[in-house]
């Protein structure tokens, strides 16, 4: 959605000579980081806002937010550690986005990754890490990639709602993943909290040199960096925004609409299995209930925050996550409940939404009006 | 099992009461929304507004000691997030789904965040009526305790099936929702009549909220809602738009969402988790059933943008 407001926009400069090619471009490039940015700050002055009716103070929130999200060098790992499953959670809303479909049932994918990892990585207990490890991840991206992809395959065959459909599936995988935590995959040790066996140290992954942050950060971010590419410099990436753009033209130009939307889909999802197979590695140690931590639609709004956009979601996430972690100092410090961050994250995402209707109503980011008026 | 054994005939009986139990929120929720969709919008953010309806129903419930001041204000709140809906969507280029996705998020954190105080304490229930004391079964009994909103909801069905097809306002509903440009050309207003119609939608799924909370299973906590909002957007499409449809629907889908406990009370417990997944499953099935790439859905709003 969002990018066919901005394409529409670049197909209204072509007409107009008044402006040079290049500054329509980084007209169009300062408006697409601009509005979402002060879309963000009317998010977060509206919340300040509603905490004011609640009688409590919004410079306190903002500075505790700051404390226990960035303030230290402690409170930056801890944030890092919490952004890594949004990226990938964001990656699995937004590169179907950009084919024109909106998904949001990422934490299916997660849930199912975390249970393939777990299940996997018990019974290949007793392999070298080096080679388990990779096992463990293809599986868990197996199982995101077609629960995510079969929601794009539904689209394309049967043109079942895509949304509606990928939320059905999320409350499916969690019900699978309780089935098979609770029977055919449970540790019988694991009494109060239902898990797959623990995994052994070998297949644990570690925290990154210097930090106490795990690599599951690293690769999330190079995941990022790899949809980037492939959306933004790649034939397959340039088919797909075209796919985005208009469905109709991407047909008469022969290009593969249904592969293009199975194919980007099945990889949204491939990604946010990993996240699954990252939280059971780095974090949980085996797969269990935890797995269902709502990732999957913070990850939604980190995608849209980012326009959807491979590179903007990273430092999207790491401001999300930083919001996450200082979640408990926020209820110790201000008696203020833990949903607190939820409530915060509803207002900015809808503050970005209603930003789109500005797209072209600003005079500086349109070079053509410049002369005329 | 109770004092008196019937057997595996629970297993019916079972289903049919929770049948009954459990399809009045899918009722509400889907009536709402299929008066919103056949003015032409969608509000996929009816699953936040039924939570926060659940938590405010509950909440008043509590302090006034009235379940019905409870309901009241569910429905107050619901419509207030039905008119934030609707006033959005009437922003040009403002996506109704992406907003309904955002209200969903928003509406559960804030039922959430204003809910916490009332997790621990007890609430008045809603008033049930008692159409099965004629048997001496204790099932049977249970059964066919009925509550008053399922009975509310059964003839808001007929109304509103009246609506459409009878009254001026259900076909001024009708022309928004099929051609923005033949409503204007008419003289219509669609974005008033779009705001107001998603306003009532989303008070019906506050009143479904409140149901949750203050009848089945009669608390507030937060995992109150298992997705029935989000389920009753499905169900309108499968219903074809049509009020009556809606109804026969809901009590399909109470039927299985029932499924899971209904098994569990006779002592099946393997498979526990995949019958709970059976409502899922069953509307997922419905919408691969009911779409189509090539054909239009017949019954379908020509504005509504999930079908295009």
């Amino acid at each position: 959605m969002a990018d066919q407001t901005v394409s529409g926009g670049g197909a209204g400069l072509v007409s107009v000579p008044a402006a040079s090619g290049a500054t329509a471009r980084w007209a169009r490039r300062a408006e697409a980081l601009a509005l979402p940015l002060g879309a963000l700050v009317v998010g977060l002055l509206a919340f300040g806002l509603f905490l004011l009716a609640l009688g409590k103070s919004p410079v306190q929130f903002y500075e505790l937010v700051y404390k226990a999200g960035f303030g230290t060098w402690f409170s930056w790992q801890n944030t890092l550690s919490r952004a890594a499953p949004l990226l990938f959670a964001a990656l699995c809303v937004a590169l179907p986005a950009r084919l024109g479909l909106m998904i949001i049932g990422g934490e299916g994918a997660i849930v199912l990754g975390g249970v393939a990892a777990g299940g996997i990585g018990a019974a290949v207990a007793g392999w070298p890490g080096a080679i388990a490890m990779p096992v463990m991840a293809v599986f868990a991206m197996l199982a995101g990639g077609a629960w995510i992809g079969a929601v794009g395959a539904l689209r394309q065959k049967r043109g079942v709602n895509e949304t509606i459909s990928s939320l059905l599936m999320a409350y499916i995988a969690i019900a699978v993943m309780n089935h098979l935590v609770e029977g055919p995959l449970r540790d019988p040790a694991s009494l109060n909290k239902p898990s797959t066996a623990p995994l052994p140290e070998a297949l644990r992954i570690g925290e990154m040199p210097g930090m106490d942050v795990h690599y599951g950060f690293l690769i999330g971010v190079i995941c990022c960096v790899i949809s980037w590419v492939l959306i933004e410099k790649t034939t397959w990436g340039f088919a797909a925004r075209l796919v985005g753009g208009n469905v109709r033209a991407a047909q008469i130009q022969g290009l593969p609409v249904g592969w293009l939307l199975i194919g980007f889909t099945a990889l949204g999802g491939a990604f946010a299995g990993l996240a699954g197979m990252i939280e059971v590695s780095a974090v949980q140690g085996s797969a269990n209930g935890s797995l269902a931590a709502g990732y999957g639609y913070a990850g939604i709004l980190v995608a849209f925050l980012a326009r959807h956009n491979g590179i903007a979601i990273i430092p999207v996430a790491i401001l999300i996550g930083g919001m996450e972690a200082s979640s408990g100092l926020i209820q110790r410090r201000m008696d203020l409940p833990d949903a607190t961050v939820l409530v915060l994250e509803g207002f900015v995402f809808v503050a970005i939404l209603l930003s789109e209707t500005l797209y072209g109503r600003f005079k500086a980011f349109s070079p053509e009006r410049w002369r005329t008026a | 099992m109770t004092d008196t054994d019937i057997g595996l005939w629970g297993v019916p009986l079972a289903i049919l009461g929770g049948a009954i139990r459990v399809s009045t929120p899918f009722l509400f929720v889907s009536l709402g929304e299929c008066l919103t969709e056949r003015s032409g919008r969608i509000n996929l953010g009816l699953e936040g507004t039924l939570v926060f309806g659940a938590m405010a129903g509950y909440a008043i419930a509590y302090e006034t000691g009235s379940a019905w001041a409870g309901v009241l204000a569910a429905a107050i709140a619901g419509s207030v997030f039905g008119l934030v809906h609707g006033f959005m969507c009437s922003l040009p280029r403002v996506n109704d789904i992406a907003i309904g996705i955002a209200l969903m998020l928003l509406g559960m954190g804030l039922a959430f965040f204003f809910g916490k105080p009332y997790i621990q304490p007890v609430a008045p229930d809603l008033p049930a009526i008692e159409f099965g004391l004629w048997s001496d079964l204790p099932q049977v009994q249970a059964a066919l305790r009925v509550n008053v909103l399922f009975l509310i909801g059964a003839a808001l069905a007929v109304f509103l099936w009246w609506v459409f097809r009878a009254t001026r306002v259900g076909l001024i509903v009708r022309v928004v929702g099929d051609s923005t440009d033949a409503a204007r050309a008419m003289g219509l207003r669609p974005n008033q009549v779009r705001i107001a119609s998603t306003a009532v939608g989303g008070a019906l799924a506050g009143v479904a909220g409140s149901y949750l909370s203050l009848y089945y299973p009669g608390s507030w906590n937060e995992g109150i809602s298992s997705g029935q909002g989000l389920m009753a957007v499905a169900l309108v499409i499968f219903a074809r738009w049509n009020p009556i449809n809606c109804f026969l629907a809901a009590m399909l889908f109470g039927g299985a969402g029932a499924l899971g406990p209904a098994l569990q009370s006779v002592g099946v417990t393997s498979g526990y988790y995949l019958f709970y997944a059976a409502p899922y499953v069953l509307t997922l099935g419905m919408l691969i059933a009911t779409s189509s790439t090539t054909r239009a859905l017949t019954g379908a709003p020509g504005e509504l943008s999930i079908t295009k």
